[in-house]
């Protein structure tokens, strides 16, 4: 009875959960795709976005994820060296910036928001702007990058750090000359996933970057992005859905396409690794 | 005289860094904690529960600031997402990990990959213009717990799968092969001892799940209403806390803003206290 | 200076840019399209920019936030405004009257949008000046055959004494109540008109922009809501399927706003923090001149005479 039950049960809700997901895939493509060109892409919307396209919404969206990598790269990389190189850290602090790491990647986006919407919107007088989404976004990516580049440096094997030492080269050459160019593409993983994130996140972008629908001229201007284009076309504008779902079909083949990179940086790393030492390519 | 040491320099540089990372969460919550001071310090903590309804403008003697309705909508929408995405996540996972031919198993679990990666705001578009109607066909106006639940539970149930299938890949064949020797058959070692000893990845999925629940906005406002009240039913449109703080935010001034601030306080308060509640026996196991 | 260091095409506002992109063929004008900004970012993030030459043309950057009815006016001013005046910049965002008499006052904006009168403080320390007049309209979906209601009806629509459409005269149909957010100058008005408190009313749902009140009655056959008449009549002509009431006999219209006998109507304003100067008195002006009537009369709101 329990024998048949358990691979009837497994089955039915594949199925039924494939079903589901079809569903709004398809859905998303039916009513997206007929609304593609690469006059979409490339005009500006009109009729607050229910006719023409989404190009300077591109561009703002670039323009924040821009700022967000600025300013999250540097950042993230350096932190990233320090809790995976041994003697530079120390334990009782390193512990103590895993967990806040953690807790930051556990921050609701809509706090982020908030956060971003004080400091830098109001307190910081940046005002609703590319640099106050893109710097809020900074803050939500940081322990996605942080995380994967630190595996990544971990994972490299111990012997190319020895030998590197007995020739007597200096750590810090070691480390940038070395072994973050050895980790490049886990680092490049990081990256995109970083990316992703920030690319989907609409909550912490309406109080921080805004809604302007036009081509940023500055970073001081606000801009919206993709996500924050589609909320308001599907909630605020009658009529707005088939732009919506064009521009929904736009976001999730940008996504698509920065998971495929983020795996092929993935699959590389890991072949570059298997090279240099067999064991540790079945990671 | 200070000699350059590019060896200093670099622990110097990377030390700082990681400083400014790890602050980086304090001076979040501190700076919601101080712009939530301003209505706290007026209106006492109690009055965000003891309030007859979230009337955060108009007339001073008026106003009411409510949080609770927003707070159990927000653990209702969640709570409901899971108990829908817990099984149904466990047996897709199993399929995958049991049952799935290689033909089927690797395109099934790339769309899963795939569902993981679209934006909420895509889910919540969906939800609004597709499932919202067909409740509403149903049992008017549509936009209720309901469909906030459900469209929680479409967009969890990826986070679930995946992480559940890492947690039973993780468990080594000589578990199985004891079971096996021991006379289990291949259902009986699944449920008796391969789940089992999954255990802790898959309580970690879940409150992953759980997590990303609470603190969703933007596919929840989209969908349920958005109308401050405590639910009688599943058909009742609600506010979640996340969908308070998005739609009011726009124009809040003074106290109502400060408000808002102690609703996402709350809200990170929520989050907080699951992620311990979680971690807790997962740390106890480990140091025994 | 700068010219020196980039090509002069590169100097204009975002509506010009954005046509090159438009009729770009080549990857080559868009990459340079995107990229110039970024380039010249930090020459104009350093502070004001130095004055041209040219010092008789207006030039500069204005914000204006605030009520979601005279938004879309203002920024069809804005664009106009712009192409007169190509130095000049315009960012209109919405979030509710409230939102503009918040951020008029703290300087976040220039220049506030309102869609009432301002009322008690506000008068101290803000003035408003009015470009054009509106009123809120109850609609319906437009299968909804109920003609028109009057102020009780309207009560007790709101106050969920009537549950189904048969009350009122229509069909068997669940009433779905739409309401406006708190801060919502919408709101405000709609309870003072009906003597109505925020607490008797029992909505379905709370939205938050007229036109997001607008897609809610399209898109559920059994919903009421209020919204700006102008808003309104705009998307019943452009096929919305939404219907505006009579109220107390009155049909809800741009005419009977006009003839000041529709009984719910209100100013829509531009509200600044004392009085304006430069380039915000010159838009102000701009907008209550008989230059921009034919877009005032294009959303469908009542010229100021």
């Amino acid at each position: 009875m329990r024998e048949t039950a358990t691979p009837l049960a497994a089955w039915g809700a594949t199925a039924a959960v494939l079903a589901g997901a079809l569903w709004m895939l398809i859905d998303v493509l039916w009513r997206g795709a007929p609304g593609l060109s690469m006059g979409f892409l490339l005009e500006a919307p009109r009729d607050a976005g229910r006719a023409g396209g989404v190009a300077p919404i591109l561009l703002s969206t670039i323009w924040i994820l821009a700022v967000a990598l600025a300013a999250a790269l540097p950042l993230g990389l350096a932190t990233a060296i320090w809790l995976s190189e041994s003697t530079l850290q120390r334990p009782r602090l390193q512990r103590a910036v895993r967990l806040s790491l953690d807790m930051l990647a556990g921050v609701p986006s809509i706090v982020f928001g908030l956060f971003g919407n004080a400091v830098f919107a109001v307190a910081l007088g940046m005002g609703l702007s590319i640099l106050s989404g893109g710097l809020t976004l900074a803050c939500m990516a940081l322990p996605i990058i942080i995380r994967t580049a630190e595996e990544g440096l971990r994972a490299l094997p111990p012997e190319l750090r020895l030998q590197a030492a007995a020739l007597g080269l200096r750590r810090s050459r070691i480390v940038l000359g070395l072994l973050l160019p050895a980790a490049l593409p886990a680092l490049l993983a990081g990256t995109l996933l970083g990316i992703g994130r920030a690319l989907a996140e609409t909550a912490a972008l309406i109080f921080t970057s805004g809604y302007v629908d036009r081509a940023p001229q500055s970073w001081l201007d606000s801009g919206r992005a993709l996500s924050v284009h589609i909320y308001d076309l599907s909630m605020n504008v009658p009529g707005g859905e088939h732009n919506a779902y064009t521009a929904a079909l736009v976001l999730m083949a940008l996504i698509v396409a920065i998971n495929a990179a983020t795996q092929a940086a993935a699959r590389h790393w890991r072949r570059a690794l298997s090279w240099q030492d067999p064991a540790a390519g079945d990671r | 005289m200070f000699r350059w040491n590019s060896d200093r320099a670099l622990a110097a540089v990377t030390g700082l860094a990681a400083r400014l990372a790890a602050v980086i969460v304090l001076l979040i919550i501190g700076f919601v904690i101080l712009q939530s001071v301003p209505a706290l310090q007026e209106l006492g903590p109690v009055r965000f529960f003891t309030d007859d309804g979230w009337y955060p403008t108009g007339e001073v003697a008026a106003r009411g600031y409510n949080l609770a309705p927003m707070v159990v909508a927000t653990v209702l929408c969640a709570v409901g997402a899971l108990l829908l995405a817990a099984p149904l996540g466990l047996l897709v996972a199993v399929w995958l990990t049991e049952y799935a031919p290689a033909a089927l198993g690797r395109p099934v679990e790339a769309l899963v990959g795939l569902m993981a990666g679209v934006p909420s705001v895509v889910y919540g578009l969906w939800g609004l213009v597709t499932l919202v109607p067909l409740i509403a066909a149903w049992q008017p106006p549509g936009a209720s717990l309901l469909s906030g639940i459900l469209v929680l539970f479409l967009m969890v149930l990826p986070t679930v799968i995946l992480a559940t299938v890492a947690a039973l890949r993780a468990v080594t064949p000589e578990w199985r092969m004891a079971a096996a020797a021991l006379g289990m058959g291949p259902t009986g070692a699944l449920w008796r001892v391969v789940v089992p000893a999954a255990r802790g990845g898959i309580r970690g999925a879940l409150v992953l799940a759980l997590a990303r629940a609470i603190g969703e906005t933007m596919a929840v406002l989209m969908v349920t209403g958005n109308v401050v009240r405590m639910p009688d039913s599943l058909f009742d449109p609600v506010r979640t806390l996340t969908a308070n703080i998005a739609l009011e935010l726009a124009y809040a001034v003074d106290l109502h803003r400060s408000a808002l601030f102690v609703g996402g306080l709350l809200l990170a308060a929520l989050v907080a206290a699951l992620v311990l509640a979680a971690e807790r026996p997962r740390e106890a196991r480990r140091h025994a | 200076m700068r010219s020196s260091i980039f090509p002069t095409d590169l100097h204009m506002n975002g509506h010009s840019r954005l046509l090159r992109i438009q009729r770009a063929s080549g990857a080559l004008r868009v990459l340079r399209g995107l990229f110039a900004p970024m380039l010249l970012a930090p020459v104009i993030a350093c502070g004001p920019a130095p004055a041209p030459p040219a010092a008789d043309a207006l030039q500069g950057r204005l914000g204006l936030t605030g009520s979601s009815t005279v938004a879309p006016l203002a920024a069809e001013i804005a664009k106009r405004f712009e192409a007169q005046h190509p130095e000049v910049r315009i960012d209109v965002q919405t979030g509710g009257s409230s939102r503009g008499i918040a951020d008029a006052r703290s300087g976040i904006a220039d220049i506030g949008l309102v869609s009432r009168a301002l009322v008690g403080t506000e008068q101290s320390d803000l003035q408003a000046h009015p470009i054009a007049r509106d009123g809120i309209a109850m609609i319906v979906h437009a299968s909804n055959p109920v003609p028109q209601l009057n102020a009780d009806q309207v009560r007790a629509l709101y106050r969920g004494q009537w549950r189904n459409w048969q009350q009122a005269g229509g069909p068997d149909l669940e009433v779905s109540v739409v309401n406006k957010a708190q801060g919502r100058s919408t709101l405000d008005l709609f309870l003072e008109h009906f003597g109505l408190q925020s607490r008797e009313i029992r909505p379905a749902v709370v939205i938050g922009d007229n036109e997001q009140g607008i897609k809610t009655v399209a898109g559920n056959a059994g919903a009421i809501g209020y919204v700006s008449v102008g808003s309104a009549e705009y998307a019943a002509a452009s096929g919305v399927p939404i219907r505006l009431l009579a109220l107390d006999a009155i049909q809800a219209s741009v005419d009977s706003v006009r003839q000041q006998r529709y009984p719910l109507a209100r100013p829509l304003n531009l509200v600044t923090r004392g009085t304006p100067g430069g380039l915000a008195a010159a838009f102000i002006a701009y907008a209550q001149s008989p230059a921009v009537h034919d877009l005032v009369r294009g959303l469908y709101f009542v010229p100021l005479e």
